[in-house]
């Protein structure tokens, strides 16, 4: 379990973390969404040790993070970076091989993982003379090369095709299944929402809302219902307790002040005659991303 | 959709100092020995180099030996080492003709009339005291103040100390900015840091190339002395060899020096693009020894300073040595004062290096980079 701690880091007076504590429990995938500048970067930057924070500890079991314990993290910076005139396979088993892997580890695992991310047939071509795609598939392969137990990925599906997001989607839930904390930014919320089991918000440099998935849900979800019967749902408006959202003929979506309102709603309407549907809408990621942030 | 992935312990685990360095500069080393634009600028170097010897050899032989006609009859007569090159006659009308024809600058017939030496030297249209001179009894000379070279030959050697010194470490030096901004540029360097410290990735990267730039000065003189042997010029090769040896000691810490702030300077920026205002300052480092030793190399004074100043000491105190003007202990000094230099070179650039090398966007301070 990786763990950070109250760490707070400045660049020059600009303070860009401030006291960011959360948690990447073993196998879960953990999403680490923000705006841009909201100091996701610099998080990732101090568990890696490439950034030493102004205070605050980051732990990992319980024990704070060494530069050993770090040769076994897998990391994936936030703009791509590999040698441009290497070939993949080349850069992926010198990779290797700086993480402490011996000759023949190192070639076994850089083959497997081409295969894997299907660039078998690329690994004696430069990196840039692959395609952006491509390049995107070696960077993945970059932060997996050493069979990393943690995993610190900044953007891993940006640029990426809806083939290799699916490619890549399978080997990182592959890591997350075997028990690796997976700590992914991404502001494609559709992304995170399918792939998260956890959730991390930051914004300003502090943390906003984490959890997981459900339990945001549940906490921000608010309390907006949905209703739709066999006759005329126009009084559910004059309903004490009730917002009305949308009211249209046999459907209304509506806000409740509390849970027993929107039972009585339910009891009201079934009394009256069929009820069709009745649901809490669940808030997208999206939504209780904007909610959050503000 | 995914395959299985190898979910077994990995065998990650911190790699000691030595190994990480290694593993760098080895990159380092096949990057560059792949690159075709360095193999190309190293042979043309290479080449230049060989093609001045051979030009030089060609000059000085047409010049140095006129060729002579000698009667078979006096052969025995002669002294048995001369600077000519000898064109066996038989008669003094085939002397004679030779001579005319400017086939011979003299010729050595036998029978004299005035002295007792048994030969008469013969010229054309006037005495050929190159080879009077050589067929005479010298007397013993003793020459009080040694040690002035021949001028144009000081030059020619202030020119390749010169001219190779410039050459190496700009090309390497450039080579290890550009090589510290690409690892900045695409952020490998992040991946890197995540690994290794930002000292041993700077150590690797100066002894990558540092053994690349030896490796070609070590060619080049190599390729120099054999050039001189091959083309008879010895006799140069004896002079200027004491003052190569040293040229290449002072190189390699010479170069350090110039690696280490070249890396550092390359750190303070993100984009390639910038390189070349940054390094600049370093780069006016590199033209001082090479314009100083071209222009001052008759100028006592400024070789005696620039022999002694780090940057330039690589090509001064060689050019001393060779001219004859240093004592034995100046070099050792000299050399005292570049490894303390370069050793303030490194400690400073490792510094500049580490704490720039994660600022991105505009062009690090150097204050901000020192300061940390």
């Amino acid at each position: 379990m990786l763990e950070l701690h109250s760490i707070s880091r400045s660049f020059g007076d600009r303070a860009v973390l401030s006291d960011v504590s959360f948690t990447v429990g073993n196998g879960r995938m953990t999403g680490f969404v923000g705006a841009n500048g909201a100091g996701k970067t610099t998080a990732m930057r101090v568990i890696l040790g490439v950034l030493t924070p102004d205070a605050g500890t980051v732990t990992i079991d319980g024990a704070p993070v060494t530069a050993a314990d770090r040769t076994r993290f897998g990391y994936m910076p936030e703009e791509r970076g590999l040698y441009p005139k290497m070939r993949v396979a080349e850069q992926l088993v010198y990779l290797a091989l700086l993480h402490g892997l011996g000759p023949r580890e190192a070639k076994a695992n850089t083959a497997e993982l081409l295969g894997q991310l299907g660039l078998e047939q690329r690994a004696n071509d430069t990196v840039e003379s692959l395609s952006l795609g491509n390049q995107q598939r070696a960077q993945i392969a970059a932060a997996l090369v050493h069979s990393p137990d943690v995993l610190v990925l900044d953007e891993p599906f940006s640029g990426l095709d809806p083939v290799a997001v699916e490619t890549v989607l399978g080997v990182l839930s592959a890591r997350a299944a075997a028990g690796a904390p997976v700590l992914f930014s991404s502001h494609q919320l559709d992304i995170v929402e399918r792939l998260c089991d956890d959730l991390v918000v930051i914004a300003d440099g502090t943390i906003r809302a984490r959890g997981s998935r459900e339990q945001l849900r549940a906490e921000r979800g608010g309390h907006r219902y949905e209703l739709t019967v066999a006759g005329d749902v126009s009084w559910v408006r004059d309903v004490a307790g009730v917002t009305a959202v949308d009211i249209d003929g046999t459907r209304a979506v509506f806000d409740v002040d509390s849970e027993a309102t929107g039972q009585a709603v339910l009891h009201h309407a079934a009394g009256l005659g069929a009820v069709h549907g009745f649901q809490r809408q669940q808030p997208s990621l999206a939504q209780i991303f904007r909610e959050v942030i503000q | 959709m995914a395959r299985p992935v190898p979910t077994s312990p990995s065998g990650a685990r911190p790699i000691a100092a030595t190994r990480a360095v290694r593993l760098v500069a080895g990159r380092e080393i096949t990057t560059r020995l792949r690159s075709r634009s360095f193999l190309v600028s190293s042979a043309i170097l290479m080449l230049t180099v060989l093609a001045s010897i051979i030009i030089g050899g060609v000059l000085t032989a047409t010049a140095d030996l006129p060729k002579v006609a000698v009667q078979r009859s006096v052969v025995n007569a002669l002294p048995t080492v001369m600077s000519y090159e000898t064109v066996l006659v038989q008669t003094v009308a085939e002397a004679e003709q030779l001579l005319r024809d400017g086939e011979v600058e003299a010729a050595v017939l036998s029978g004299s009339t005035e002295s007792d030496l048994g030969f008469t030297v013969v010229g054309l249209d006037q005495a050929p005291t190159a080879v009077i001179a050589s067929l005479s009894t010298q007397p013993d000379v003793r020459i009080l103040d040694p040690g002035s070279q021949d001028p144009f030959l000081v030059y020619l050697v202030a020119l390749g100390f010169g001219l190779v010194f410039f050459a190496s470490s700009i090309t390497f030096g450039t080579t290890i900015a550009q090589s510290v901004v690409e690892e900045k540029q695409t952020r490998i360097v992040e991946i890197l840091l995540a690994t290794i410290s930002a000292r041993l990735l700077l150590a690797g990267k100066v002894i990558g190339n540092s053994l690349l730039a030896f490796g070609q000065i070590i060619l080049i003189t190599t390729v120099a002395s054999i050039g001189l042997l091959v083309t008879g010029q010895q006799s140069l090769l004896g002079q200027v060899g004491p003052a190569v040896g040293w040229f290449v000691l002072f190189f390699v810490f010479g170069f350090v020096l110039l690696a280490a702030l070249f890396a550092a300077s390359g750190s303070l920026v993100s984009r390639v693009e910038d390189v070349g205002t940054v390094i600049s300052p370093v780069m006016t480092l590199v033209m001082i020894p090479y314009l100083g030793v071209i222009l001052f190399n008759d100028n006592a004074l400024v070789l005696a300073v620039m022999s002694y100043v780090p940057f330039s000491a690589p090509v001064g105190m060689p050019m001393r040595l060779f001219l004859g003007t240093a004592e034995w202990w100046e070099p050792l000094l000299s050399l005292a004062i570049l490894i303390l230099t370069t050793a303030g070179a490194i400690a400073l650039g490792a510094r500049i290096y580490s704490n720039a090398l994660l600022r991105t966007g505009s062009r690090v301070r150097l204050r901000d980079a020192i300061a940390g």
